[in-house]
């Protein structure tokens, strides 16, 4: 007899790590300053939106170049929400995760139609289609954008300081909402049959997983995640222009970067390639556009040499997981309690 | 003693981890004609592959004509003098029957076998000529396919399968041709599943088992049932 | 109605010059199944070769194509060698991701280079010249000349790819490539003239587009876009199909900007989302699969 266990000694190890770092993110208004919780709310935002792109790009396999499209959505819900119908901007960051999901239906039903690399390009279409009718509605200032208005960001919280820490929570509970809602994915049936897809699609589509499906419900969800984390960076901001909402750089390049030089097709990975994201910019931000030109070096090294990224060198080298994520069959109790007895 | 053509000492092929052929050594002396039988899965294939130098061995040596070909790319083989027939003809379904055989002649080798030598040999390929190579039959595609390999103008031809899925009496039309390919002076490798038929046009046969050599000898000594004994492993 | 007619027939001619972007896209696709998403800041890289070689040299632009055309066909020689036959295979991921950050790395090495300054390239006269085609109808002689370019260039491949043995060698290791290479054919070799000829139509198009609008080392993009669209609207594998793409989306760009300024790229997007909505294969589809 066997059963099937999640953990490993490495993944309890990593539980509880993350468990501490929760602790000490949780507090951080206590022992950072304003620099600190700006630039931790912005790594928390990444982890989030390279998660989400790697459990479309990584294991579903749909690889997307216009993840911008729902950042952006998200965001001028929020400015819309907010401004026109005068929602509560919180209230309108979760009003703002369904909404993408609901645009994200028909969207998926156009360009599923195109098959891979098509694909990539044809979600790079979508998101140009939705920044040129974003700086057509001139109550949400046209092209050249618009500021969200003082009574608005007031209503929030009564002084600037608790205002940021709201946002911080926010941003730090709408990540690991995220994360968690994608280790719950991973562990559910359609885990399963996602690391199937990940692996082998022709191999999962035969043993009956309906690949398609699986694919749509992915991709809706991403985009419900997505505009929920577009819509909280803009309330981060304050100011939403179509340029700087649909930026093909800023929400898609440097996330795939961050997902691949973390480790694509692996949980860990946009965590690690977050943090390294970051190191890099702090120590390279004064090169300006030679900046981003040495990370797309970088990852194309990573593609090419290690196409697993950094997480996946270290997990074949160690056979670590720091996400109780795997399934391993292990002998049932009472039967090794058997097998003791002489 | 003069040098065999081909000469493949003990190779060791691999499919991933997968191994496939266990130091599997073969030679094909000069003008002869011989006959890989064996099992669906013996491996077979694979050692026409390596040959040709689609896979690479990961141990033995493989010389033709005295030089080593085991780690050359399989565009250098066909320029040195070996050329496949593939499993199933694979003919390129884009091209035309006449582009399919000018292909086969692209690495520019001289030798006796040019376009119009090859419709001589299958008359039925000059009527069809500019048709697309999917409208032919299934036989004629297999002549095309010889064809087409024929037009490098090759030493040593290997050919796999070239019954497979075709009417007997198509067989034995193709089979028919052979001699005439090799009064042109090159070798012949057939691997095939039906024996009569291998062992009929062969002077050599080598049966494969599991990836390994299970019996070697000439065509005309050998018993049948030595033969099912080495092709079953009983 | 004559206001409408030079208005359609200002789409039709930028329509050569899309049709000239998917050219290169399409070709590439059909021998190697590669989209490559830096095609678009290819376009904008030979522009800037030949901002140089005709400010250096001080010839019109057209002259310089003799230069741009074959370093721009080393150029994409180079990379299939040296980088993209890397990233082929069975794996969707990797061509898609190198040529990503290849598209980063040029737009930012060009904004280090040339900063983010608009160029273009003065062809002088005959940027100006016109003619009256229809009474009421005036056509411009370079985007004539250009459409004109893009149709010899589309005819070209078409007997490029049909009569002759590198087309033969593209057609055949596109079906199969395993088997090429039993025909003795050296398959990165073809893989990299193919990558040298697209990058020879994109030295063509990119000195059109300089000389017909400002550039900047940001419009890449765009471009890829447009190439892409164009591409889809015509259908995949078809070269004349490319062409009529081209148009179609040229014509839509031009119809939107005459309604709203405004409208113009959301048009020509709208056009191809309605083709994928309704003819998902494109109006003359060719390969499948």
């Amino acid at each position: 007899m066997t059963r099937v266990e999640h953990a490993t000694k490495s993944s309890r190890i990593g539980v509880m790590l993350v468990a501490a770092a929760l602790v000490v993110f949780v507090l951080a208004p206590y022992w950072g300053d304003r620099q600190t919780l700006r630039l931790l709310a912005e790594i928390f935002t990444f982890v989030a939106l390279a998660s989400l792109w790697n459990l479309l790009a990584g294991y579903a396999g749909l690889v997307s170049v216009g993840q911008q499209a729902f950042v952006g959505l998200g965001g001028y819900l929020l400015f819309a929400l907010a401004m026109l119908l005068d929602v509560h901007p919180i209230a309108a960051i979760f009003i703002a995760g369904p909404i993408g999901a609901l645009v994200a239906i028909p969207v998926a039903a156009l360009i599923f139609r195109l098959r891979g690399a098509y694909f990539a390009i044809g979600t790079w279409v979508v998101a140009e289609v939705f920044r040129l009718l974003a700086s057509q509605v001139s109550v949400l200032g046209g092209g050249s954008g618009i500021s969200l208005p003082a009574a608005v960001v007031i209503a929030m919280a009564p002084s600037r300081q608790l205002r940021e820490f709201e946002t911080y929570w926010l941003a730090l509970g709408l990540t690991v909402l995220v994360l968690a809602a994608i280790v719950i994915l991973l562990r559910s049936r359609h885990g399963l049959a996602l690391t199937a897809l990940r692996d082998n699609e022709a191999a999962a589509q035969s043993c009956g997983i309906d690949v398609a499906r699986i694919k749509f419900l992915v991709y809706v969800l991403t985009a419900f995640g997505t505009a929920m984390i577009g819509a909280l960076i803009f309330l981060q901001k304050l100011r939403i222009s179509p340029d700087t909402a649909f930026s093909v750089n800023d929400w898609t390049a440097f996330v795939i970067f961050i997902t691949v030089i973390g480790g694509i097709g692996r949980i860990e990975g946009p965590i690690i390639g977050t943090i390294i994201f970051f190191i890099m910019r702090q120590a390279l931000a004064d090169l300006g556009s030679l900046y981003l030109l040495m990370m797309g070096a970088v990852a194309i090294v990573v593609m090419l040499w290690a196409p697993k990224g950094l997480w996946g060198l270290i997990a074949e080298r160690f056979g670590w997981q720091a996400l109780p994520l795997q399934r391993r069959l292990v002998p049932t109790p009472n039967i090794s309690k058997k097998e003791r007895k002489p | 003693m003069p040098e065999p053509l081909l000469d493949v000492r003990a190779i060791d092929v691999y499919y991933g981890d997968f191994q496939a052929l266990f130091g599997v050594s073969l030679c094909v002396d000069a003008g002869e004609v011989v006959a890989v039988i064996g099992a669906n899965g013996a491996g077979k294939s694979t050692l026409l592959k390596s040959i040709a130098g689609l896979m690479a061995p990961r141990h033995g040596n493989i010389l033709f004509d005295g030089a080593p070909i085991g780690a050359a790319p399989a565009f250098e083989v066909v320029a040195r003098g070996v050329a496949l027939v593939p499993e199933g003809r694979r003919l390129f379904p884009s091209l035309t029957v006449e582009e399919n055989l000018k292909i086969g002649g692209q690495s520019r080798r001289p030798g006796p076998w040019t376009l119009e030598r090859v419709y001589e040999l299958f008359p039925v390929l000059a009527e069809r000529r500019h048709l697309p190579s999917t409208s032919l039959s299934g036989g004629q595609q297999q002549m095309a396919a010889i064809g087409r390999a024929l037009m490098s103008n090759p030493q040593l031809l290997l050919c796999d399968e070239i019954s497979l899925g075709l009417a007997p009496i198509i067989v034995r039309d193709i089979y028919a041709r052979l001699p005439a390919i090799v009064a042109e002076g090159l070798s012949l490798i057939i691997v095939e599943q039906d024996i009569a038929q291998a062992l009929k046009a062969s002077s050599q046969v080598y049966c494969l088992q599991e990836g390994r050599i299970a019996l070697h000898g000439s065509a005309r000594e050998l018993t049948r049932e030595r033969i099912s004994a080495a092709y079953f492993g009983v | 109605m004559t206001e409408w007619l030079n208005v359609i027939l200002q789409g039709v001619l930028i329509g050569g010059l899309y049709a000239m972007f998917a050219a290169g896209l399409s070709l590439i696709f059909g021998v190697m199944r590669l989209v490559n998403i830096a095609h678009g800041d290819l376009i904008v890289l030979a522009a800037y070769v030949a901002l140089m070689v005709t400010t250096t040299l001080g010839i019109d632009p057209l002259t310089s194509l003799l230069l741009v055309t074959p370093t721009m066909a080393i150029v994409g020689y180079a990379l299939q060698r040296g980088l993209l036959n890397r990233t082929l295979g069975d794996d969707l991921l990797p061509p898609l991701l190198v040529t990503f950050g290849l598209s980063i790395i040029i737009q930012n090495g060009l904004l280090e280079l040339f900063t983010a300054d608009s160029r273009k390239l003065q062809a002088g006269a005959i940027e100006i010249q016109t003619f009256q085609a229809l009474e009421g109808v005036w056509v411009g002689l370079l985007p004539l000349i250009q459409f004109l370019v893009a149709v010899a260039v589309i005819a070209a491949l078409q007997v490029l790819f049909y009569r002759t043995a590198l087309g033969r060698a593209f057609r055949a290791t596109s079906d199969d490539q395993p088997v090429a290479q039993l025909m003795g054919l050296n398959t990165r070799h073809v893989f990299a003239m193919a990558m040298a000829l697209s990058l020879a139509i994109v030295a063509i198009a990119a000195v059109f587009l300089a000389v017909r609008a400002n550039f900047d080392p940001a419009i890449g993009p765009a471009r890829l876009i447009f190439g892409f669209e164009a591409v889809i609207i015509g259908g995949l594998g078809s070269m004349w199909g490319t062409l009529a793409g081209g148009v179609i989306l040229g014509v839509s760009q031009a119809v939107g900007a005459q309604i709203d300024p405004g409208w113009q790229l959301l048009a020509g997007h709208i056009a191809f989302l309605v083709i994928l909505a309704v003819r998902p294969q494109g109006l003359f589809p060719k390969v499948s699969g």
